[in-house]
């Protein structure tokens, strides 16, 4: 993975020593809130109901087993001994003090770690496909390109007050991952012309208040020019995106308002005078960055060694596993595996310090030291030798981390909602674990097969549930929490977004509602169909029907 | 009265700056001052401001262009961007804009909600001089204007980005 060198350290001291000094003039009243505000935002810390929470970059969701420790370090010391993954490949702490922040920056800064951009009205953590340099259906590797995009856009003097934030996804393999599409600017590396790679680039899409699929801005960019490319999109953004109303001021308002045909010929204009300049990348920066992404020295092995078939046939818990939560890796004898952290009664996405350094030691033993994050909230070993799967196994389960119920119905994404969150109208982890105590039985789950739950406390949209296959929105209804039930949504390479099915419901009744919409599913489907399918051939009619039959 | 910045020192201001709703008998009633006049003001009294005895700068607004400046450009000692409120990003383009498109040479000022926070990042835009809000100490601006050694883009300040330099 990238290695700091001087300059980014230094880069990084400078930070720590200024937002020490920023946080010392609020505590001596010399900063007002207002003027604090966007100052610790852009530190990722946040004022929340019950603490402070701070949010750390985890740039395009990579890890390695030094920083996961110092992560769990942080844990116990600076909070209450868990984490929080969120669904941007960030991680956030729920109980830190104020005035301890500096200090667990400058700790972060240790192991090349930081809460830059992690908020506030800027260019936020690059994210990217979690397999990205290991998926079978890979072009090309994704993370050199995050890297480049990741330097440009820490610290852009000229974007640090946006009118609103901005989110940028890469996408380098055939399945999208990464929820590309609904992004304020979403790259697909794609096949040029004449056969290299190079960018194909979107703009406006997002979720939010107002969920929206970006659209297409260069259809071909050559890799020299795509940071004078992101720039001229900034740049018509910068300038023309409303500042008047903050729920119109994302980049697919002014793209919807403009309409795509003048907004593309604006940041194409600004693109040709800025195109040749010294942000032009060299072939030499491109092959720096991709040097820290080579393979690591895999040994030669073959698919399906006879320690992993025997084990399989004597051990169904392990099978199951194996069935759900491994993926084919590039490299034969190799595998991917994801960490499902949605233990029922667990909230989505948290992590104690001692799995963080169970985590950690796992994968020095069995994944050369390195781990990524999804934006499911699920933490992935990339490398890990198919005859060694069994091994690993145990030692999952030995911490509570060995959940098989990877993209299956209870693998929810999931917001802090109303339990942690200042924004949220309603709380989500409660009604995530009723969804997973309700089904319970893994056979079901794995009949039910590939079907996604997302759930957001608010508007904001930050737990994706406008790309849920089935989506779930906490909604205030005269001071009472009401969930409000989508169905469709995708954030696969056929986006779409949920449509709401109907009125909204009380939090008892959720679990029974899934069941119901469920059922529906199973007596429709067709052999092998997943529930996005049946539910794209079927449309909302039936489940509609069903869901809200008045009992006789 | 406020507080300037200029070259990265405490300075005089020798300019006085026109709002808004000012009309043309100012040039009368103030003769052989130097006037940051706004935009407005610069289109809409040409006439009057030729015999004008004094220097003449001219300031934008944050949702105003500089090319609506034109050619003229480079006739004026002094550009002067506003920051209605801190957190309008505006002007940070536009100051880019000044010395990257356009290649002005001439003194280009921050004016309005101007923070020690944002200096840094205005300098490194191409603002060489900084009008101050009251409250602020200038000895702690000029320091942060320091505040980071160096960063990795290409810009006004430091035109060859850090890959270029590593």
């Amino acid at each position: 993975m990238y290695r700091y060198d001087g300059y980014d350290h230094q880069m990084l001291r400078d930070r720590v020593a200024q937002f020490r000094d920023q946080t010392d003039r609020f505590l001596a009243g010399e900063l007002s809130d207002a003027e604090f505000l966007p100052l610790r935002l852009q530190n990722g810390l946040y004022i929340q109901r019950l603490a402070p929470m701070i949010r750390i970059a985890i740039p395009y969701g990579m890890l390695s087993s030094r920083q996961l420790r110092k992560l769990a370090f942080i844990a116990r010391h600076f909070d209450k001994g868990y984490a929080h993954l969120t669904t941007r490949q960030n991680i956030q702490y729920n109980w830190p003090h104020l005035e301890d922040v500096p200090e667990l920056l400058a700790q972060l800064a240790e192991v090349e770690m930081h809460a830059i951009q992690t908020s506030g009205n800027c260019i936020r953590n690059t994210t990217t496909d979690q397999f990205a340099g290991v998926a079978v259906d890979e072009l090309e590797d994704s993370r050199a390109y995050c890297e480049i995009i990741r330097q440009w856009s820490t610290f852009h003097p000229e974007f640090a007050h946006l009118p609103r934030k901005f989110k940028i996804a890469v996408c380098g393999t055939a399945i999208d991952q990464a929820a590309t599409q609904v992004h304020d600017i979403g790259i697909y590396i794609v096949r040029g012309p004449a056969g290299e790679t190079g960018f194909r680039i979107l703009a406006g899409g997002g979720l939010g208040r107002t969920p929206v699929i970006g659209q297409e801005i260069f259809d071909f960019v050559e890799k020299p020019h795509l940071l004078s490319a992101l720039e001229a999109i900034l740049r018509v953004y910068n300038r023309e995106g409303r500042r008047d109303n903050k729920y119109k001021a994302r980049i697919k308002i002014l793209v919807r308002e403009t309409g795509v045909e003048l907004f593309r010929e604006k940041v194409h204009e600004e693109w040709r005078r800025i195109k040749d300049s010294a942000m032009t990348l060299t072939d030499a920066e491109i092959a720096r960055c991709k040097a820290f992404f080579e393979d690591p020295d895999y040994a030669e092995l073959t698919d399906k060694p006879e320690a992993l078939t025997k084990q399989l046939a004597k051990d169904a818990l392990f099978s199951s596993w194996h069935q759900q939560n491994v993926r084919a890796h590039k490299r034969a004898g190799y595998a991917i595996v994801t960490v499902c952290m949605k233990e029922t009664g667990v909230a989505p996405g948290d992590v104690t310090d001692q799995q963080l350094e169970h985590i950690a030691d796992l994968a020095e033993r069995y994944s050369f030291g390195e781990v990524r994050i999804s934006h499911q909230q699920n933490i992935i070993l990339a490398d890990v030798r198919q005859e060694q799967l069994a091994a690993l196994y145990r030692e999952l389960q030995s911490q509570a981390l060995a959940s098989a119920n990877l993209g299956l119905l209870t693998d929810i994404i999931c917001c802090p909602g109303g339990d942690f969150c200042a924004l949220a109208n309603a709380k989500s982890i409660p009604i995530a674990e009723a969804i997973q105590r309700h089904f319970h039985d893994h056979d079901e789950l794995t009949d039910i097969g590939e079907a996604n739950i997302n759930i957001s406390g608010c508007m904001n949209a930050c737990g994706h549930h406008h790309v849920g296959n089935i989506g779930i929105l906490g909604v205030d209804k005269k001071g009472e929490e009401f969930y409000q039930i989508s169905l469709g949504g995708s954030s696969k390479n056929v986006a779409s977004l949920g449509k709401i099915m109907g009125p909204a419901f009380a939090q008892e009744e959720i679990p029974a509602v899934i069941g119901k919409i469920i059922k529906v599913y199973k007596s429709n489907r067709e052999p092998n169909e997943k529930f996005i399918d049946t539910y794209r051939r079927i449309g909302m009619a039936p489940f509609k029907e069903t869901v809200y039959a008045k009992a006789d | 009265m406020p507080k300037l910045i200029k070259d990265r020192a405490i300075a005089i201001d020798r300019w006085t700056l026109l709002k808004v709703a000012t009309g043309p008998e100012v040039l009368i009633a103030i003769p052989g001052k130097n006037l940051i006049v706004p935009l407005r003001f610069w289109q809409d009294y040409a006439i009057e401001l030729e015999g004008y005895t004094g220097d003449i700068g001219i300031w934008l607004d944050s949702d105003e262009t500089v090319s609506e400046i034109g050619d003229a450009l480079g006739e004026f000692p002094l550009i002067a961007l506003n920051f209605p409120v801190f957190a309008d990003g505006r002007s940070y383009s536009n100051a880019r804009e000044l010395r990257e498109r356009f290649a002005y040479a001439g003194e280009v000022r921050a004016i309005g909600d101007v923070l020690r926070d944002q200096l840094y990042y205005m300098s490194r835009c191409g603002f060489d001089a900084f009008s101050l809000r009251h409250d602020q100490d200038p000895d702690s601006c000029i320091a942060a204007l320091d505040d980071f050694t160096t960063g990795y883009q290409a810009t006004v300040a430091e035109p060859i980005p850090l890959f270029r330099r590593r």
